[in-house]
């Protein structure tokens, strides 16, 4: 098989519901797929330089730069996609219309088309973001191993992944008809895999199942749904179930201070902590629960689960290598001594999309009868404490 | 310590019947919509006739206000009390019903069905992302001309770029004024104004392009859709600009909403200077889901040390005790965290028991302790920054609101009235 019919995921598009940390989540995955000397392009289409503000270097200019290291040797390049010069760019590449380009823009015509209607906008994102998918070296093979999109979130993902199917049913031939159809054939073939990143709450929850739904209907590739900020639940279910009970608040008080923490008795230090302690343990049972009916809803989509811990000191660059790491030691099935290229082993493989096209088609099929990539079980850590 | 900034008074805005439009915006996830509800229900429950415009397709609203659907009319909210007089109505804007509505109200009925049933015109109007924006100010500019409620309160669109609705329709007059629209529309009318004559020598070589690019069958398209909607253009336009002002007007309060993070915080800083740049009221910040504790005076060092020494005490004279097998990983698989032990029940009430509950109360409380931490020098870098944005701090809750009373809830922590601190 030529590298170019290689059938790995290749595109990963990372969405989310606002505030989820899809960028961060997008950032550590393209680290995670670039270890072992792959070369990998992160790629953001928002505007707001959050790719830069992340690796903490200066605003990316619309040009693809390497930006980190990955353990290993391979290389995280970034691009930020600026509407305006993709558009006049894809002009040239394709009409090679360097100066009736610069006349439309004089025009408005490119104002008109970044801006006034935006749905070009998004044609014109999804068409650089795939040309960098399909960009070969001089020997046929991908310039990048993979491509990341730090994409819009998942309110708006489907549309935008669909914006070209929407194009090409307006144009209906041309150029512009064939370059949306070809965009559209690799965003939904096996290449492609959807990544949905949540927290354990209610509505992020409740919109990564909707976005799941809405991906399937429309045919898109969903891959794994990413936990992030996941919190460290700290005390036992013993413990949970004592202090739902009305805790022997004396006791508590007692260990307090034996622990150093003051007097004991009535109006003592230690005296005075035991309720505010309870408290915050009253909250914290009720977020375990509230959790934990969250993971079932995330178990139940049928799709590979990561998850992504807490950084308590928020997300700076060593932060971001951890998780890398993270996700690298989640996704398995490294083969143990494969050529780097062609990829068959990322990170988030196309097993995910495939869980996902077969609906209801839980993981736990593919176990036993796949054992030298047991990839898609991760949710069975999690399953266990249901 | 933590810097101060002037509070943001939240009643007197509400109770003011000089108020009239509540703009919330700031970035996804920060509670926004759940902000726009909770103003909408306390300004209802204090007397005012009000109404919520939200935008999200999520369709949080109707979840966190008891309301299975919400369409693009208002729909008064059940359940509110009314004794003060007020009521609350709201809304989710559907945007394709509302551009139809335009195009409707600002041409004959022909020209209407031929702008409506134009393809392009259909892909614009659903199908293309941030048309929201457009229509979410158009439907602003609606329910104030309609003059029902005494109170607007806008959510903001989830926009990649999060000022998009004030952009909106000034990008949509600067369009509208542009050459290129001419352009479009001149094959449409052959022998057209005398304006547009200038360009017919360029002409043909941007028909040309254009048909190259777009192929024939588009250009065509757009072209009658540019052509059908001109004469609308002209009311449209001033609509947009009239929304604009209206935006500016002493009547409108902008409430930027944010989260005690990084990126919401630097986003809120954004549009704190957007607004005043572009002379828009702000009334201050929300700062949602901030944390506090009611032992704040022990700090998470010394919660750490007491609980490390209350483990090990626990380790020590009783090893061979029935909860010392850690069969039970759950909950969460957080590896190295000594908390995770099963309890077999033996040893319900046994002193050790005591002691590796209290070690976990104190391990809870250092975590507690290092969010609020974090979150005060976040909070801290907005302020010294912006030491004029008055702010109120909402106390987070541990779950997700979605009914009145949480709503309720939280309109009370933006009053200030913060419930004692768990």
């Amino acid at each position: 098989m030529s590298p170019q019919q290689s059938s790995a995921v290749r595109l990963h598009i990372v969405t989310g519901k606002g505030g989820t940390g899809k960028t961060t989540v997008a950032a550590s995955l393209a680290l995670a797929l670039a270890a072992e000397g792959r070369r990998v392009l992160l790629v953001e289409v928002e505007e707001r330089q959050g790719i830069a503000q992340l690796f903490e270097t200066e605003a990316l200019p619309y040009e693809e730069r390497k930006i980190a290291s990955a353990p290993g040797g391979g290389e995280v390049h970034a691009l930020a996609i600026d509407a305006e010069l993709a558009m006049l760019d894809y002009l040239d590449m394709f009409y090679k219309l360097g100066r009736a380009g610069r006349a439309l823009k004089k025009l408005g015509a490119i104002d008109f088309a970044t801006t006034v209607a935006p749905g070009i906008r998004d044609v014109l994102l999804t068409g650089k973001m795939c040309e960098a998918v399909r960009r070969k070296d001089k020997a046929g093979w991908p310039v990048y191993d993979a491509v990341v999109l730090d994409a819009p979130p998942t309110g708006r993902i489907t549309r935008f992944l669909n914006v070209n199917d929407e194009v090409a049913g307006l144009a209906r031939v041309g150029p512009i008809y064939n370059q949306a159809q070809s965009v559209m054939a690799v965003l939904k073939s096996p290449q492609t895999a959807i990544h949905l990143v949540t927290l354990l709450e209610e509505m992020p929850v409740q919109e990564t199942v909707d976005g799941v739904a809405e991906l399937r209907a429309a045919g898109l590739p969903v891959g794994a749904v990413i936990v992030n900020m996941l919190r460290p639940v700290l005390l036992s279910d013993a413990d949970l179930t004592e202090v739902a009970d009305g805790p022997r608040r004396t006791a508590v008080a007692k260990a307090l201070s034996q622990a150093g923490l003051g007097g004991a008795r009535r109006g003592g230090l230690a005296e005075r902590l035991v309720d505010p302690l309870l408290a915050q343990a009253h909250e914290h049972a009720e977020r375990v629960v509230l959790e934990r009916a969250q993971r079932a809803e995330i178990t139940g989509l049928g799709l590979p689960v990561r998850e992504l811990e807490l950084l308590s000191d928020g997300v700076d660059l060593g932060g971001l290598y951890r998780l890398a790491e993270s996700l690298r030691k989640q996704a398995v099935a490294v083969p143990a001594d494969g050529p780097v290229r062609p990829l068959g082993d990322d990170a988030l493989s196309a097993d995910a999309a495939r869980d996902g096209a077969d609906d209801g088609g839980r993981g736990g099929g593919g176990r036993g009868d796949d054992g030298d990539s047991d990839n898609g079980h991760d949710g069975d850590d999690t399953d266990g404490e249901v | 310590m933590s810097l101060e900034s002037p509070v943001l008074d939240i009643d007197p805005l509400l109770d003011d019947p000089k108020t009239r439009i509540i703009v919330c915006c700031g970035s996804g996830g920060v509670g926004k919509t759940t902000t726009a509800a909770a103003l909408g229900v306390r300004a209802a429950e204090r007397g005012r006739t009000a109404v919520v415009l939200t935008i999200d397709p999520a369709r949080r609203l109707a979840q966190s206000m008891g309301l299975t659907e919400l369409d693009n009319t208002p729909r008064e909210v059940a359940g509110i009390d009314r004794s003060a007089g007020g009521s609350l109505h709201a809304m989710m804007l559907d945007m394709k019903r509302t551009f139809d509505e335009v195009v409707a109200q600002h041409s004959d009925p022909e020209r209407a069905r031929a702008i409506l049933e134009n393809p392009f015109y259909q892909s614009l109007s659903a199908g293309f992302a941030g048309t929201q924006e457009y229509m979410a100010m158009e439907k602003l500019g609606q329910l104030r001309a309609q003059d029902a409620w005494d109170l607007i309160i806008v959510d903001t669109p989830p926009s990649r770029s999060a000022l998009d609705f004030l952009d909106a329709p000034k990008r949509l007059g600067s369009f509208l004024d542009g050459k290129f629209i001419k352009l479009l529309m001149a094959p449409a009318k052959v022998g057209g104004r005398a304006g547009v004559k200038f360009l017919n020598i360029g002409m043909s070589m941007m028909t040309g392009t254009l048909n190259k690019v777009m192929g024939a069958s588009l250009l065509r398209d757009v072209q009658t859709f540019v052509a059908a909607m001109d004469t609308m253009f002209g009311g449209f336009r001033t609509r947009a600009d009239a929304t604009y002002r209206l935006l500016q007007a002493p009547g409108t309060a902008f409430l930027v909403v944010a989260a005690p993070e990084r990126d919401a915080l630097r986003e809120a800083a954004y549009f704190v200077e957007r607004l005043a740049a572009e002379d828009m009221p702000l009334a201050g910040l929300v700062l949602n889901r901030v944390h506090g504790s009611g032992a704040d005076r022990l700090t998470a060092e010394r919660a750490l040390a007491a609980a490390e020494a209350l483990e090990e005490r626990a380790e020590e004279p009783g090893g061979a005790r029935g909860d010392a097998v850690p069969e039970n990983l759950a909950p969460g698989g957080m590896e190295g965290h000594p908390a995770g032990k099963a309890d077999t029940g033996a040893a319900e009430g046994a002193p050790d028991r005591t002691e590796r509950l209290t070690a976990g109360l104190l391990r809870l409380h250092a975590e507690r302790m290092q969010v609020v931490a974090r979150e005060r020098r976040t909070r801290d870098r907005f302020v010294s920054v912006h030491p004029e944005v008055p702010m109120v701090d909402v106390t987070a809750l541990p779950g997700d609101v979605h009914d009145l009373e949480g709503l309720r809830a939280i309109g009370l922590r933006l009053s200030g009235a913060q419930p004692a601190a768990a």
